[in-house]
């Protein structure tokens, strides 16, 4: 059974990946690496990797309208400047992507609508992306997009959405334009639409997890569980202290006490320097960034993580404050991160030792020399009795 | 029994100069003693990993309790080589070996980092038969319940229970030789943990018949501190010296001070380290500091004319506390080494709780021996 059964799904992935070849003129090595990578990244068994790539190769892509708002386009950035030279086309090939402010060629009013044509073609069908934060303030007048409120916009988008995806940590709980004293009352998709809705949080956020996520609508017709913040579990369902490569070191009380020590040389823990890893969940160490293999995230290159993924931690917190243990709080007995090595002699107790060596010894030589004087007495009265005596007897 | 003056309370007030003094470092030992309890260690002394144990242990345990090894060394004398003559000396040295002993076990209680858990000891469940420090507690717990039985005839004569002193003086004999059998264990066995500790030891100091030197100047302290005593409580008092028995007891005592410079030394030569003593360092030098202690009093009372003088014998007794000590504070702590950055100089808080320690006892020497009959009648021994 069991052979048959990975003799199916090799030929199935075989089969899809021969149709993906001939469109996308990638390798099938490369595409075949693409769907076990998602299926990794989204902690699926073994198989899962032949579903992924039949549902790439069945090319339903789905339409996404992808909306800017209070951001920095990093997000979009760190989609398409990933190293991996077939990312851009895997997303591109992957989705519809019908309505992206920066990335579409179409602009002004026939950008407008594109959207709308978008929408209604695929009404009910679509994924809605945002990226940015909304700002709320003043009726929203501080972000418009051809005279329409990005309030507006956002709320027209989703009506008629399948699915809406908020990437980013701006749009997912208000992220750096929210911070205090937020002039401009910036507020996540959530907020705004009053309900919950899939969050990416991160700064930028990792494409995989992105990608792995409309990767799932597109296989199981469905968007991955969620935690309770709506960050999918597969990406955001551990801290990042948990599974650091630099935790043994955290264990072992081994830091990096400023930038450029020795500790930091050696690629210590960071925790002292304000890496914010123990409250901040997110699976960067686990898939790093930029394609460019292990070690290549912000602790692995010598920064404390700012925990972007996580409201009231990036942006939030100062960068250099020491992180609040979420759910390793050690207990007393364990060794104290710091051996104290003794402190030696301090002038109150070096004092008080010689004043009481002193004090003895004063009273010892006293004491003897009394002893001392009272035995010549008695020894002189002894002689003087024995002189008495000798002289009574004579 | 009834070829002996009966022993007889001091009297006189109980409020003087000394016992106030004494009082108030008490007081002041109970005071940082119920905030070490509160905070911890860390807060009063200054214990390391690298210096696990400082001069509560080192001073007021191991000092401490050789220091009271006079209850032993007298009856030793007395019961075990038949020398009756020094019976007037049994009832003080037991008394201040009673003191010093309850003390260095509760010492033990100071020192413990998770005092809270100290019942285990005594738990037949928990015990550990293997460790070393699971003799010495048991031995020093039951040496201390043995030198309380052996001091209750004092307590039973002042309250005037003489059935239940009559009764108790036929098993005595079985407790004196208890009492006598249980500080040679665990004397030497506090030596073993020299053996124990290992390499951190000076190789001056860690040596394997340790167990045999802490044994034998455990007497040789407990005979020094018997005329350091003497000679104290005689002047304190403004009695006579009961020179004709300490006369005598210094000759015993240089006897096992000469067997003890011999294994000492013999040691040394033999495992091939006296060179490591000629080094200039901290450790040579205490090391003829702490030889300078044993050898000295042969000069001192050397001879039976220089033995006669109370002023010679005290400062003998001295030098041989001394050196016992030394012995202890260079293998524990000067000798002593963890590693590299580890340092230990006892904190102020750790000296004032010692020092409460020796105010304790002191008082309550003073105490009891007013109250009770425990020094010889004034003029009996003349």
């Amino acid at each position: 059974m069991q052979a048959t059964f990975f003799h199916e799904t090799h030929r199935a992935t075989e089969a899809a990946a021969d149709a993906v070849e001939r469109r996308l003129r990638i390798s099938r090595r490369d595409f075949l690496q693409f769907c076990s990578g998602v299926a990794a990244t989204l902690g699926l068994p073994a198989g899962a990797e032949a579903a992924i790539a039949k549902a790439v190769e069945a090319a339903k892509r789905p339409s996404v309208i992808w909306l800017h708002f209070q951001e920095c386009t990093g997000c979009s950035e760190s989609l398409l400047r990933a190293e991996h030279p077939t990312l851009e086309k895997l997303i591109l090939d992957v989705i519809s992507l019908d309505y992206h402010e920066t990335l579409m060629v179409a602009a002004g009013h026939q950008a407008e609508k594109a959207r709308k044509d978008a929408m209604a073609a695929n009404k009910g069908k679509y994924v809605l992306v945002v990226e940015g934060a909304i700002p709320t303030k003043d009726k929203g007048i501080y972000c418009k997009i051809g005279g329409q409120t990005a309030v507006d916009l956002v709320k027209e988008c989703a009506a008629d959405a399948a699915a809406v995806i908020a990437i980013g940590s701006c749009a997912s709980w208000g992220g750096m334009p929210s911070t205090d004293p937020n002039p401009t009352g910036a507020s996540s998709v959530g907020e705004v639409l009053g309900k919950p809705v899939v969050t990416i949080p991160g700064c930028p956020p990792n494409p995989y997890n992105f990608l792995a996520t409309v990767v799932h609508f597109l296989t199981f017709g469905k968007l991955p569980a969620v935690d309770k913040l709506g960050r999918p579990l597969f990406a955001y369902g551990r801290l990042v202290h948990e599974h650091c490569e630099r935790r043994a070191h955290f264990d072992a009380g081994r830091f990096a006490m400023e930038f450029g020590d020795e500790g930091h040389r050696k690629g210590y823990c960071l925790y002292k320097l304000g890496c914010k890893g123990p409250e901040t969940y997110a699976n960067c160490p686990t898939i790093g960034f930029g394609d460019a293999g292990e070690g290549n995230w912000p602790v692995g290159c010598g920064h404390p993580c700012i925990g972007c993924t996580e409201k009231g931690v990036g942006f939030a917190k100062p960068i250099h404050a020491v992180a609040k243990m979420l759910n390793v709080v050690p207990p007393l007995q364990y060794a104290r991160i710091v051996e104290e090595q003794g402190r030696g002699a301090t002038f109150a107790s070096a004092a008080a030792l010689a004043a009481v060596a002193g004090a003895a010894a004063g009273a010892a030589a006293m004491l003897t020399r009394n002893l001392g004087m009272s035995h010549k007495a008695e020894e002189l009265e002894k002689a003087q009795d024995k002189a008495d005596k000798s002289k009574a007897e004579v | 029994m009834t070829t002996h003056s009966a022993p007889a309370p001091v009297g006189g007030p109980l409020l003087n100069k000394v016992t106030f003094i004494a009082g108030v470092l008490v007081a002041l030992m109970a005071a940082i003693l119920l905030y070490r309890f509160i905070f911890g260690l860390g807060a009063v002394t200054d214990l390391n990993d690298g210096y696990p144990w400082g001069i509560w242990i080192v001073v007021d345990v191991m000092i401490g309790s050789a220091l009271a090894c006079g209850g032993f060394s007298v009856a030793m004398l007395v019961y075990i080589f038949n020398r009756g003559e020094y019976h007037p000396l049994v009832r003080p040295a037991l008394l201040a070996s009673l003191l010093g002993y309850t003390l260095a076990g509760a010492g033990v209680i100071f020192d413990l980092g998770r005092w809270w858990n100290v019942w285990n000891m005594y738990w037949p469940g928990s015990v550990n038969l293997n460790s070393v420090m699971f003799e010495v507690a048991i031995c020093i717990t039951a040496y201390i319940v043995v030198m309380w039985i052996e001091f209750s005839p004092v307590v039973l004569e002042k309250f005037g229970l003489k059935d239940l002193k009559r009764k108790l003086n036929k098993y005595l004999f079985f407790l004196v030789a208890l009492g006598t059998l249980l500080p040679m264990m665990h004397q030497s066995s506090l030596g073993t943990l020299w053996v124990v500790l290992g390499q951190q030891v000076h190789p001056l100091w860690q040596t394997p018949v340790v167990p045999l030197l802490f044994l034998l100047t455990a007497i040789i302290m407990g005979y020094a501190v018997v005329l350091f005593e003497s000679c104290l409580a005689s002047a304190a008092y403004r009695r006579g010296i009961e020179m004709k028995l300490l006369t005598p007891l210094a000759k015993v005592m240089l006897g096992v001070v000469a067997a003890y410079v011999a294994v000492r030394l013999g040691d040394v030569i033999v495992r091939g380290v006296i060179g490591r003593s000629f080094q200039l360092s901290l450790e040579g030098l205490m090391f003829w500091i702490e030889m300078a202690c044993f050898v000295a009093p042969f000069l001192i009372i050397g001879t039976e004319n220089q033995r006669r003088n109370p002023a010679r014998l005290f400062v003998a007794g001295i030098l041989l506390i001394l050196g016992g000590s030394f012995l202890r504070l260079n293998g524990f702590l000067i000798g002593y080494d963890t590693g590299a950055g580890f340092r230990y100089f006892p904190a102020l808080p750790e000296l004032l709780v010692t020092l409460g320690m020796f105010a304790t006892e002191v008082l309550i020497y003073i105490l009891v021996t007013r109250r009770f009959p425990v020094l010889p009648r004034e003029g009996a021994a003349h």
